[in-house]
C-alpha cells in the first residue's frame, strides 16, 4: 500500500474534467479561489470539506448549474447527478421520473432495466410520495445512471440516509461506479465514506483544494484496516478534528460489504 | 396495552433548591386499538346531515307558522313549484339560460386568466407588466362596474357575460399566478440537469407545481361566476333564473324566489362537487394531510 499525496499518479487515462483558476464570487464574497483540479475518466473522487467551503458550489459549476465563474472548465457533455434530497417530481410515476428530460417518447422498458439495476423495479408504477428515503435515492441514482453518464456528479446523496440504508446505497455506488466505469464526484463531508469508495480524496478548504490523498487500498474496503485507520486519522487532521484517536478500531458504523 | 413513558428529567446540578416540577415526569399513553370501534357513520352521511337537518327545521318552522308564507315559503311549496315550473318548461328553459351565461362568461374569464398569470408566472418581464396592473384592478370591486358595463356594453347578454369573466378572472389569475410562482427551485435544477429544456421545464415541472393552486382558483371561480350572475341578472333579465326571480318578486311569490335560490345554490354545489372529484383525480400524487378520523 502506498499513500500518495502527488497529484499525478501512474495512470494514464485521459482526463474527463479539467478546471483551471476556477473562481466563484457571491456579492464579492469569494467562494472558489482560483482552483485546479483534473479527474481522469473512469476516476471516483471524493470531494471532503466543512460546511461553506465550497464543495457544493464546485460540484453546481461542474454539474452547469452556475455559469458566473471566472477560469476555464472542462466537462463532458454526457454527465448527471444525485443530490442530497433525491429530486424527483412528485406527480410523476417513478418509472416516468427515471427517463425524464431523454429524448424521445418515455421508454418504459428503459426505465425498467434502470431500476431493475438498482434494485427496486417492483416500484416503477407508484408515486414517490410512497418510496422510503432509501429507495427514493436509489431511484434518484437510476435517473442519473440511465443517461449512460460519462461524468456523475454525487451531492452528499448519503446525508439524509439512516446508517444501514446508508451502507447499502454506498455498496451500491460501488457496484454501480464499476460496472458503467463513470467518472465520479462525490461531495461528502463523511471521511469513512470518502475512504471506502473513492480513488483520491480532496480536501477543500477557502474554495481551493487544500489536501488531496491516493486510496490505494483493494476494494471492497476494511474500515480496520490499519493502512485505512492512518487515512482516516490523516485526513480528521486535515479537517481540523483532532479529537478523535487513531488508534481506535472501527467508527460506529460499518457498512455491509467491507466485510468480506 | 398500555406505554409507560420515562419523562425526561433534566438533571439537576449546583442548584440546593430545585423548583417542582409543573408537569408530571410520567405519562401513561393508554392504547386505544383493544376497546370496541365506536360506532361509525360513513363519511357521506355525516356530510349530509348539516344540509338535511336545516331543510327539516325550515320544514317545522313552516308547519308549525313560525315561519309565515310572506317571509318564507315552505319547503313543500318549493318543492310543488319546481315540479310546476318543469312541467311548463319554464325552469330547464331559465337555467339553460343562466347555464348559457355562466359557461360563456367562465370560459372567457378562464382564458384571460390562464394567458395572464402564464405570462406574468413565466417571465419576469410579464410579471412587471401585468402583476402590478391585477393588483390595481383587483382592489376595484367588480359588482360596482355594472353601471359601467350597462353604459359599455348596453342591456343585452354583452354585460352579464363581461361581468361573470371579471368575476372569475382575478381568483383563477392570483392561484395560478401564486401556483407558478411556488414551484420548487430544486426540482427545477434537477429537472434542468436531467436535459429538460425551457418547454420541457414548464410541463414537466412549473404547471404540474401550479395544479394545486389553480384547482383551488378553480373553485373561487366556479363560485364567483355563479354569484356574477346573480347580480348580472338583476339588469333587465328577459331569460334566465333572475328573469324569473324578478318576476316572482313583482307577486310576492317567495316560493319562486326561493325555487330559484335554491336552484342557484344547487348549481354552485354541483360546480364545487366536480372540481373535488377533478382534485382527486389530477392531485393523487400529493401526500397531503386529510384530516383527522
Amino acid at each position: 500500500m502506498t499513500v500518495n499525496t502527488v497529484t499525478t499518479t501512474v495512470t494514464t487515462a485521459p482526463n474527463s474534467v479539467e478546471i483551471r483558476g476556477l473562481s466563484r464570487a457571491f456579492d464579492g464574497n469569494t467562494v472558489l479561489h482560483d482552483l485546479d483540479l483534473d479527474i481522469r475518466e473512469g476516476e471516483f473522487v471524493a470531494l471532503l470539506g466543512h460546511s461553506g467551503c465550497g464543495k457544493s458550489t464546485l460540484l453546481r459549476v461542474l454539474a452547469g448549474l452556475d455559469d458566473e465563474i471566472g477560469g476555464e472548465v472542462t466537462v463532458p457533455a454526457r454527465r448527471s447527478a444525485a443530490f442530497q434530497s433525491p429530486r424527483l417530481l412528485p406527480w410523476l410515476k417513478v418509472w416516468r421520473n427515471v427517463v425524464l428530460g431523454l429524448p424521445g417518447r418515455p421508454d418504459r422498458a428503459l426505465a425498467r432495466r434502470a431500476l431493475d439495476e438498482v434494485g427496486i423495479a417492483e416500484r416503477a408504477d407508484v408515486w414517490p410520495k410512497t418510496l422510503s428515503g432509501g429507495q427514493a435515492q436509489r431511484v434518484s441514482l437510476a435517473r442519473a445512471l440511465v443517461r449512460e453518464p460519462e461524468l456523475l456528479l454525487l451531492d452528499e446523496p448519503f446525508g439524509a440516509l439512516d446508517a444501514l440504508t446508508r451502507g447499502r446505497v454506498q455498496q451500491l455506488v460501488a457496484e454501480l461506479w464499476e460496472r458503467h466505469g463513470c467518472a465520479i464526484l462525490l461531495v461528502t463531508h463523511d471521511v469513512e465514506e470518502a475512504l471506502l469508495l473513492a480513488d483520491r480524496v480532496l480536501v477543500m478548504d477557502e474554495g481551493r483544494i487544500a489536501h488531496e490523498v491516493a486510496v490505494e487500498l483493494p476494494r471492497p474496503r476494511d474500515l480496520t484496516a490499519p493502512e485505512f485507520v492512518t487515512l482516516r486519522a490523516r485526513l480528521l487532521g486535515w479537517l481540523g478534528v483532532t479529537h478523535t484517536g487513531i488508534s481506535d478500531a472501527p467508527g460506529p458504523r460499518t457498512p455491509e460489504g467491507n466485510s468480506s | 396495552m398500555t406505554t409507560k413513558q420515562l419523562g425526561a428529567r433534566a438533571p439537576v446540578l449546583d442548584k440546593p433548591d430545585p423548583p417542582a416540577a409543573p408537569t408530571p415526569a410520567r405519562i401513561t399513553i393508554r392504547g386505544t386499538a383493544h376497546l370496541p370501534r365506536r360506532l361509525s357513520v360513513p363519511r357521506s352521511v355525516r356530510r349530509t346531515v348539516g344540509p338535511v337537518g336545516l331543510v327539516l327545521l325550515w320544514f317545522l318552522g313552516s308547519t308549525t307558522g313560525v315561519l309565515p308564507e310572506s317571509v318564507l315559503a315552505s319547503p313543500v311549496d318549493v318543492v310543488r313549484q319546481a315540479v310546476e315550473l318543469t312541467k311548463t318548461g319554464e325552469l330547464p328553459d331559465a337555467i339553460a339560460a343562466s347555464g348559457r351565461r355562466a359557461a360563456t362568461g367562465f370560459l372567457i374569464g378562464a382564458t384571460v386568466a390562464l394567458s395572464l398569470s402564464l405570462l406574468a408566472g413565466l417571465f419576469r418581464l410579464g410579471e412587471d407588466v401585468i402583476d402590478s396592473s391585477m393588483g390595481m384592478f383587483r382592489a376595484i370591486p367588480w359588482v360596482g362596474l355594472i353601471p359601467l358595463f350597462i353604459v359599455w356594453f348596453g342591456i343585452e347578454e354583452t354585460p352579464k357575460i363581461a361581468l361573470v369573466a371579471l368575476g372569475v378572472t382575478y381568483p383563477l389569475y392570483f392561484n395560478i399566478y401564486g401556483g407558478i410562482r411556488s414551484a420548487d427551485a430544486q426540482l427545477v435544477e434537477a429537472a434542468r440537469m436531467m436535459g429538460l429544456g425551457r418547454l420541457g421545464l414548464i410541463r414537466y415541472v412549473i404547471l404540474p407545481s401550479a395544479l394545486p393552486g389553480a384547482l383551488v382558483g378553480l373553485r373561487y371561480a366556479l363560485s364567483t361566476a355563479w354569484l356574477a350572475l346573480v347580480f348580472a341578472e338583476q339588469i333587465n333579465a328577459d331569460a334566465g333564473l333572475g328573469h324569473l326571480m324578478s318576476n316572482a318578486q313583482q307577486y310576492f311569490r317567495t316560493d319562486v324566489i326561493v325555487l330559484c335560490l335554491a336552484v342557484y345554490a344547487l348549481l354552485g354545489l354541483a360546480c364545487d362537487f366536480a372540481v373535488r372529484v377533478l382534485s382527486r383525480r389530477l392531485l393523487s400524487w400529493r401526500a397531503s394531510f386529510e384530516g383527522e378520523a
